[in-house]
């Protein structure tokens, strides 16, 4: 009895921790960038939310923003910066073509990234504004408050 | 010979090779033989037409023809301010046509770009690879009967 008490909070606390400091890689690859830059810079202020720390390596960083377009070609790279990424980590998927493709039904263009990792959270829109970045970061972080906190090294199955 | 139009003079110095001649809305078009483009090509690189540059080089897939392929270029004259259209036709057997890499360099790209979406190939060209596709990509994706919903991924998909 006395266990799962304070278990249950160390859970609420982790993701507590966790959600209030998500370093994010942008994998910004077409015109929902623009967007991105917009929610991550003074107007809309991504910072507010506690995940205003842009890390250029996806080794040091635990959310990956997924933005634009990911054609055949850029899989293999979008995969290798996910397996880069330590854990625990997140995924959200940004703009209409992240989340399925979007408009680009052909020979070229993955039909959404979750064919090629997992993803937590999608936003749609073409391109998606500010405000549904902002909502898609405080979607993430109720799920991030709500899931089993992996303390231990615990690999995801991708 | 300044005053006379591009298609006129094709038209005097070639007229075995121009097939057909038109100019919708004032860009002059003309449809020659596949065997005779570097010729005429030549012909026009040169003062006093001095086409120097190729403002575009594409191809049209047209199923149901015997010819099923249609090359278009389109020349752009700085010193004369003139624009011309050149069109030829391949069949599907043979879709083989002169290079203009030797004429002007930015050919070599879009005839690479042609070669990797059409498969039509370019005789005397440097270095005809795929320029968008990976070297891995079967077929040619701009051809009508690629499959619409074909992938060819290059690492395995989750779903």
């Amino acid at each position: 009895m006395q266990g799962n008490f304070i278990t249950t909070k160390l859970n609420a606390m982790l993701g507590w921790a966790r959600k209030f400091s998500l370093f994010h890689y942008p994998y910004v690859t077409a015109c929902c960038g623009m967007e991105y830059m917009s929610a991550a810079c003074a107007h809309f202020d991504i910072d507010r939310f506690g995940a205003g720390w842009t890390r250029f390596s996806p080794r040091q960083s635990d959310l990956l923003l997924v933005v634009g377009t990911i054609s055949q070609k850029q899989a293999p790279i979008l995969r290798t910066v996910y397996d880069q990424m330590t854990e625990p980590k997140w995924v959200i998927a940004l703009g209409a073509c992240a989340v399925s493709g979007g408009i680009y039904d052909n020979y070229a263009v993955v039909q959404g990234v979750d064919q090629v990792i997992p993803v937590d959270v999608y936003i749609p829109g073409c391109p998606p504004r500010p405000e549904m970045v902002l909502d898609g970061l405080l979607k993430l972080q109720e799920k991030i408050q709500q899931q089993k906190q992996d303390w231990r090294w615990q690999k995801r199955q991708p | 010979m300044a005053e006379k139009t591009t298609l006129e003079a094709l038209k005097q110095k070639f007229p075995e090779y121009v097939v057909e001649m038109s100019a919708p809305f004032g860009d002059e078009t003309v449809v020659i033989r596949k065997e005779a483009l570097l010729e005429i090509v030549a012909f026009l690189r040169k003062p006093p037409f001095d086409f120097q540059m190729l403002l575009d080089l594409t191809c049209v897939d047209h199923p149901g023809r015997s010819d099923r392929f249609e090359m278009v270029y389109h020349l752009f004259s700085l010193a004369s301010n003139r624009r011309l259209r050149i069109k030829l036709s391949l069949p599907e057997q043979a879709a083989v046509v002169g290079s203009l890499v030797r004429f002007w360099k930015n050919a070599n790209w879009l005839e690479r770009e042609v070669f990797d979406m059409f498969g039509v190939r370019f005789e005397g060209h440097p270095d005809l690879r795929r320029l968008f596709m990976n070297d891995a990509f079967e077929g040619h994706p701009l051809r009508k009967d690629y499959p619409l919903r074909k992938r060819q991924p290059l690492i395995p998909l989750r779903k």
